[in-house]
């Protein structure tokens, strides 16, 4: 049975859901919501997270310094409360409301780093071939229009994921993830640094 | 309405007008939450938080969703400042990208 063929969680009646994470997964998710603690607890500034703290009034920066003053710190602990909904809970096989909230709210964070750390786009992107690092399968789209599989049913047809799960999915190599957030999981392209700041403004 | 009969006399205004008061009589315009779009969250998560979070009904997250994705942004709610700030807490606490401004 691969990892893909299957939905994570499950309702089962009001209020309580099954969780139907592989040992591997719970893991690289362990280790994840560890490194975002990391992140945030050193800064909220890094452009890596300015994701998680984002621009109140994008017309008004004074007005915005104010909102940042007020609520930037109440923001960074709902964020780690979720984080640590994660922690305490990572070995159940059935999730609350409330649980499964702070899962979501956490592996969202994640994934927004991540793609911040990646450099997602709504942009094509183009993949020189001769890359020994090129993915099997040039995916179609790295934009958010693949429906999440594991909280609601999946309607959209998901664009293949970077590793398509044609054959048995690979058991993740966690010392090469063992840095995926707080270090850049492979050589930046540092001719273009700017790219990896997160706006601060958003764009029209 | 302002009844003035005390005035009543040659320089008396034939019409009692209401006096103007920039800081008063405009009425504060209400202010607009708007979401942008962005490349990282999931369309059904967007969906999710607006439902969530306003208690819109899918078809209603789901319009403003797609709004955010083919438009690159959409209003989805308006109020007062202190509401719309809390609104605006709320989509950032759940990861989306949202900010405020008054209405024009």
């Amino acid at each position: 049975m691969g990892l893909f063929d299957r939905r994570r969680v499950r309702r089962r009646g009001p209020g309580r859901y099954e969780l139907r994470l592989p040992a591997t997964e719970r893991t690289v998710l362990a280790d994840l919501v560890a490194q975002l603690r990391e992140l945030l607890v050193a800064t909220t500034d890094d452009p890596l997270v300015r994701r998680l703290f984002p621009t109140a009034y994008h017309v008004d920066a004074d007005r915005d310094r104010e909102y940042q003053q007020l609520v930037r710190d109440e923001l960074l602990e709902r964020r780690l409360a979720a984080l640590s909904t994660v922690e305490e809970t990572l070995e159940l096989d059935s999730l609350d409301e409330a649980q499964l909230t702070g899962w979501m709210t956490a592996i969202n964070d994640v994934r927004l780093v991540l793609g911040t750390r990646l450099d997602v786009s709504e942009e094509p992107v183009e993949i020189d071939l001769d890359d020994p690092e090129a993915p099997p399968t040039p995916s179609t789209s790295t934009s958010g229009s693949c429906s999440a599989r594991w909280s609601t049913p999946s309607r959209a047809t998901c664009p293949s994921p970077t590793r398509t799960p044609a054959e048995p999915a690979p058991v993740p190599d966690l010392s090469a993830s063992a840095a995926l957030l707080v270090s850049p999981p492979y050589p930046q392209r540092g001719a273009n640094p700017g790219r990896r700041q997160v706006p601060r403004a958003p764009i029209v | 309405m302002i009844a003035g009969p005390s005035l009543a006399g040659p320089l008396a205004p034939s019409e009692v007008e209401q006096p103007v008061d920039e800081t008063t009589a405009v009425p504060d315009r209400p202010w607009v939450v708007i979401v942008w779009n962005d490349p990282i969250n999931l369309m059904s998560y967007v969906t999710y938080v607006l439902q969530k979070l306003f208690g819109y009904p899918k078809p209603k997250a789901e319009r403003l969703m797609w709004q955010v994705h083919t438009e690159g942004r959409a209003a989805v709610a308006s109020g007062p400042r202190e509401t719309c700030e809390l609104h605006v807490f709320r989509l950032h606490e759940h990861g989306l990208w949202a900010t405020m401004q008054q209405d024009d």
